[in-house]
């Protein structure tokens, strides 16, 4: 785990130097403290993927800086984009190993594959998974390199409400076992309160922060509704900015 | 459409149009009753005496040497080549005009220029057979490389897997569909240019062979070669390729 300090004076898209490039981040500040669940909430096509590939290292093109606690390559990240990405002609269990560091022990796999439900279909080739099956994949492999950073990107989305649901759950036993510092990337307000530590609200073209807000329902109670349902309409009647955002 | 469900009864049925096929040759020889048509008989006791005296098998195996060599050389260095124009913009639209030129040489020209420029030898026909493959596989090669998943590069990288990870189990497995179709075209395309070759250049193979029997007008000692030939190519394809191609696609659904 390790915190993320975010400066992003600028990001132009397709590219700066092309004379349509737009701007889509512009004066954002985000200081994220290790071990915090983050979520990113704002209108779909706003830049959030954009960020999260920013921070991975994916793009360099932009104005600003990124530093991590420790040495960018001494950080491990783990990413778990919006489709899953998994190379197709490697199994469930080749694709998790793929990216796993010389150290660690196939017992951590077995571990996470059982916790995800995935023992049996370990030798299965992903074109033969659900989409559900294989997004809960994507997560084991971010998971097994027991990541100091990890991003996700809508990770549940098109997932069946009770799945979604139980990965949550899942996902938040690993993170409190492992405490990476996380971006989660959501547009659905209720996922992002049962989740995190803090919610940054992010407006559209260019993105930037609109709020930032501590959740304060206590963990044992996130997955209690009413609690969220609660802590979301209180949300947003005493920011009322933040309606034209979700 | 007929059903080929059912491989016991598609294997009948090709076995039955072979068979068809030499009958209707027996026929049509017998009624024409010219030396320069033998029929099936004639050729399959030409091949099996060419068999035994061993000159075939001599013949054959020099231009299966020729083939594999030339073969090999093109699909090393067209992928490489192939790959590099892919994945470099600027390259390629630098060397576009130049693989358009090589892939409108005729055959035939290559063949004499390296043999004028390089001597009646083996290098020169080796390099011959390769330049004409070559702008084959560089293009087959470089639309995929084109064609690489950007979502699985960039996963790669997120997760900072190694150059050697990335380019065997990334890039390479995408690749692979093209490599196989440059082969398969490539081994059609290749013995097919290595006869001319020989023909021109060599004092042996099947190519030079061939042109000594059409000087002495022997049309059955002809077809015996090229049956032999044609059945060599059909094992190549049966035993190497076809398990290579499969192979590749086990992770299919």
């Amino acid at each position: 785990m390790t915190e993320i300090n975010l400066t992003i004076e600028q990001k132009k898209f397709p590219k700066s130097s092309q004379p349509q490039a737009e701007n889509i981040i512009a004066d954002l500040n985000l200081n994220i403290h290790s071990g915090e669940f983050v979520c990113l909430i704002g209108p779909s096509g706003c830049g959030k993927t954009t960020l999260l590939n920013l921070v991975a290292g994916l793009d360099e093109n932009y104005q600003g800086t990124i530093a991590f606690g420790a040495p960018r390559n001494d950080c491990r990240i783990g990413y778990v984009f919006q489709n899953p990405r998994l190379l197709p002609w490697r199994t469930v269990r080749e694709n998790i190993e793929l990216v796993l560091p010389h150290d660690t022990s196939g017992h951590t796999v077995d571990e996470l594959l059982a916790s995800m439900k995935l023992t049996a279909v370990q030798d299965t080739y992903p074109q033969r998974l659900s989409l559900g099956m294989s997004r809960r994949v994507a997560l084991v492999r971010a998971f097994a390199i027991n990541p100091d950073i990890l991003l996700m990107d809508e990770p549940f989305v098109s997932l069946d409400a009770p799945t979604a649901r139980k990965i949550r759950k899942q996902l938040i036993t690993l993170w409190d076992q492992q405490q990476h510092t996380v971006l989660f990337v959501t547009h659905d307000l209720r996922e992002a309160i049962t989740l995190a530590d803090r919610l940054i609200f992010l407006s559209s073209s260019p993105m930037t922060i609109v709020r930032d807000v501590k959740v304060t329902v206590p963990r044992a109670q996130r997955f209690n509704e009413n609690q969220i349902e609660q802590f979301k309409n209180q949300l947003l009647s005493q920011y009322p900015d933040i309606h034209h955002l979700l | 459409m007929i059903s080929t469900a059912n491989p016991q009864r598609a294997r009948y049925l090709a076995g039955l149009s072979l068979f068809v096929f030499i009958l209707l040759w027996h026929g049509i020889a017998s009624w024409l009753a010219t030396p320069v048509l033998p029929d099936p008989i004639k050729v399959a006791e030409v091949l099996w005496s060419e068999t035994h005296n061993g000159d075939l098998l001599h013949h054959l195996g020099m231009t299966l040497f020729r083939l594999t060599i030339s073969f090999i050389i093109a699909m090393i260095l067209g992928s490489a080549l192939g790959i590099l124009l892919g994945r470099t913009p600027t390259i390629d639209h630098f060397f576009d005009n130049w693989l358009i030129i090589f892939l409108n040489i005729p055959a035939l020209v290559t063949i004499i220029l390296c043999y004028v420029w390089f001597g009646l030898s083996e290098v020169a026909a080796i390099l011959a057979v390769v330049v004409n493959k070559l702008p084959n596989v560089i293009v087959t090669l470089r639309e995929g490389a084109k064609s690489l998943d950007k979502d699985l590069l960039e996963m790669a990288q997120s997760y900072r897997l190694s150059r050697k990870k990335i380019l065997t189990q990334v890039i390479w497995p995408q690749l692979h569909p093209y490599f196989m179709a440059a082969a398969r075209s490539g081994i059609a395309l290749i013995w097919k240019i290595v006869l001319v070759v020989e023909l021109l250049g060599r004092s042996d193979g099947m190519g030079f062979q061939l042109h000594l029997f059409f000087q002495l007008f022997d049309v059955a000692s002809i077809l015996a070669y090229t049956i032999a030939f044609i059945t060599v190519i059909q094992v190549i394809e049966i035993s190497v390729l076809k398990p290579l191609d499969h192979y590749g696609r086990r992770w299919q659904r």
